[in-house]
């Protein structure tokens, strides 16, 4: 194998694996990051909760549309904790001052991605799963009974996570530390536009053609959809995933450009502010 | 002709420069470094050793110029070699939270070691590691960190072995340690072995030639014997100060002029 190209296409199961190791190595040492994962999902969860059950007994809509908030509340915290779960993974390298040790190892940048996706769904098991049978218990609310729309919905926010997750990554690698807080804030920007509680036709025209360029936008309201008029929109989840292919591709492309120029101007080495 | 002279250098630095916006880091630099020799780089603050370093390990692209390792071009073509080196620096830490033995672990893995828990295990009884293996990189005292990142550095036994500031912030007596170890790894090995380092006394141990850097330009280039006495001085820290301190030209002149003098008393 020679060449920059080859070499980053290629993929080696061995050290994706001794990635996701070290940072199950993490968690299991730090009981406080474990804790972390379930923690917020679980306030989110009964905030949202307790405010639909109130709404909906006072209203004849809200009643009908049980578990609309619920399930957006759960949804958009995959989309967000799947974004978190990535970006903390790669955090973690610059915390401990090893991306170094990393970047002249073996280690190819598609391999890097390959471990931080799988610790991205590892620890959104561990923050989301017992959430949702919070979501059973406290509120009626059985995310698995959506089935397999559930899978699609899941595949089509972690994939836009991902990619976020990917492009913030890089961001970090090419300008250090002081790019930090994007990791914990940009997910935010796309909340209002990808209509996580309310429909689309809500929004002006003109944002409605941002928001229709998201792919979490179709879950959502496919989400509704389902929840409200037992109707499955497999048309709505189509569009998303060809959506998130373009993304993800778009995302993969830009963290190798800014892996280069993070090589061209020394970054990988000094990673303070 | 023997193997050794028809293989190309361990490390090939060809006109190298790295400009960072108006900062000429490295300055046009070439040398090449045989297989099996420990090669000293010296230089104060800013001289662009970390630089040069960097650049030959491929964690920085060069402006112009090249870095070749083991044949491959740097960065280039770096998979092709990067499973052959490895680097120590105390610059660079692993995860605080992570043992020891995970450490090296997660590591062996990466580098595919083969049979890695006896390649730990040695390591382990080689660098003295037994006692702390088990407890986390992040509460160890300098000398054992050192000691571990030595461990990490030597995990996949690396022909070439990048060192910037081996023995920085260690006591005499650990530093000596290390220096032992890596003597011992290069002549049991064969590696190759280029180590930055502000430690005259080290340097003068461990290397059979010196490179000495300023302004991201090489200032001189020959073993410690030759360095000595062409400065004229009883020391390689003096000499790192004549350079340091613009003194260089005038201290080889001196030095000359004595051994003129010197070698016309010697006739009459």
């Amino acid at each position: 194998m020679s060449g920059s190209s080859s070499g980053t296409i290629a993929l080696a199961p061995h050290r994706v694996g001794a990635m996701v190791l070290r940072y199950v190595y993490l968690l299991r040492s730090s009981w406080s990051r474990v804790l972390e994962l379930i923690y917020w999902p679980a306030i989110q969860l009964f905030v949202w909760g307790f405010l639909q059950l109130y709404i909906s007994q006072n209203s004849g809509f809200f009643a009908r549309a049980g578990g609309v908030f619920i399930g957006a509340v759960l949804m958009w915290d995959i989309l967000f904790r799947g974004q978190l779960g990535f970006s903390i993974s790669f955090l973690e390298e610059m915390w401990s001052r090893n991306l170094a040790n990393l970047m002249i190892s073996p280690l190819r940048p598609i391999e890097f991605v390959s471990a931080l996706m799988t610790m991205s769904l590892i620890r959104l098991a561990i923050g989301m799963v017992p959430v949702t049978i919070f979501a059973i218990v406290f509120f009626g609310f059985n995310l698995y009974g959506l089935g397999l729309a559930l899978a699609a919905f899941f595949l089509n926010l972690i994939l836009t996570s991902w990619s976020v997750g990917v492009v913030v990554s890089g961001v970090v690698l090419r300008n250090g530390m002081g790019a930090e807080s994007l990791a914990w804030t940009i997910m935010f920007i796309l909340m209002p536009l990808t209509c996580v509680y309310y429909p689309v036709s809500v929004l002006p025209p003109w944002l409605q053609t941002i928001a229709w360029a998201l792919p979490p936008t179709y879950v959502f309201e496919g989400m509704r959809a389902l929840v409200m008029q037992q109707n499955i929109r497999t048309d709505l989840m189509l569009e998303a995933f060809g959506l998130n292919l373009i993304y993800f591709a778009i995302a993969v492309f830009v963290f190798l450009q800014l892996l280069e120029s993070a090589r061209r101007i020394g970054s990988l080495l000094q990673t303070g502010e | 002709m023997c193997d050794v002279m028809l293989q190309p250098p361990a490390i090939e630095v060809n006109k190298l420069v790295k400009v960072y916006r108006t900062t000429r880091a490295v300055d046009g630099i070439s040398f090449a470094l045989p297989r099996g020799t420990v090669t000293g780089l010296l230089g104060g603050n800013g001289a662009g050793k970390t630089t040069t370093i960097a650049i030959i390990l491929g964690l920085i692209s060069p402006t112009s110029g090249s870095a070749r390792v083991l044949g491959a071009e740097m960065p280039r073509q770096r998979y092709q070699v990067l499973h052959r080196m490895n680097f120590e620096s105390p610059f660079v830490d692993m995860p605080h939270r992570l043992t020891v033995r995970q450490n090296l672990k997660v590591f062996g893995r990466l580098y595919a070691v083969d049979d890695l828990r006896e390649r730990i295990a040695c390591l382990a009884r080689e660098l003295d590691l037994i006692e702390f293996i088990d407890r986390p990189a992040g509460k160890l005292s300098s000398g054992q960190k050192t000691r571990v990142a030595l461990a990490k550095a030597l995990i996949n036994a690396p022909d070439v072995l990048l060192l910037d500031e081996p023995t920085a912030s260690l006591d005499p007596d650990t530093a000596d340690w290390v220096r032992s170890h890596l003597e011992r790894y290069r002549r049991e090995r064969g590696a190759t072995i280029l180590l930055a380092s502000h430690n005259m006394v080290e340097v003068e141990r461990l290397c059979e030639r010196v490179i000495i850097m300023k302004r991201g330009r090489i200032e001189d280039d020959d073993t410690p014997p030759r360095l000595l006495a062409r400065y004229g001085r009883e020391t390689l820290e003096e000499v790192f100060l004549d350079v340091a301190r613009g003194r260089g030209e005038a201290a080889r002149e001196a030095a000359q002029a004595r051994e003129a003098a010197q070698s016309g008393e010697t006739v009459q």
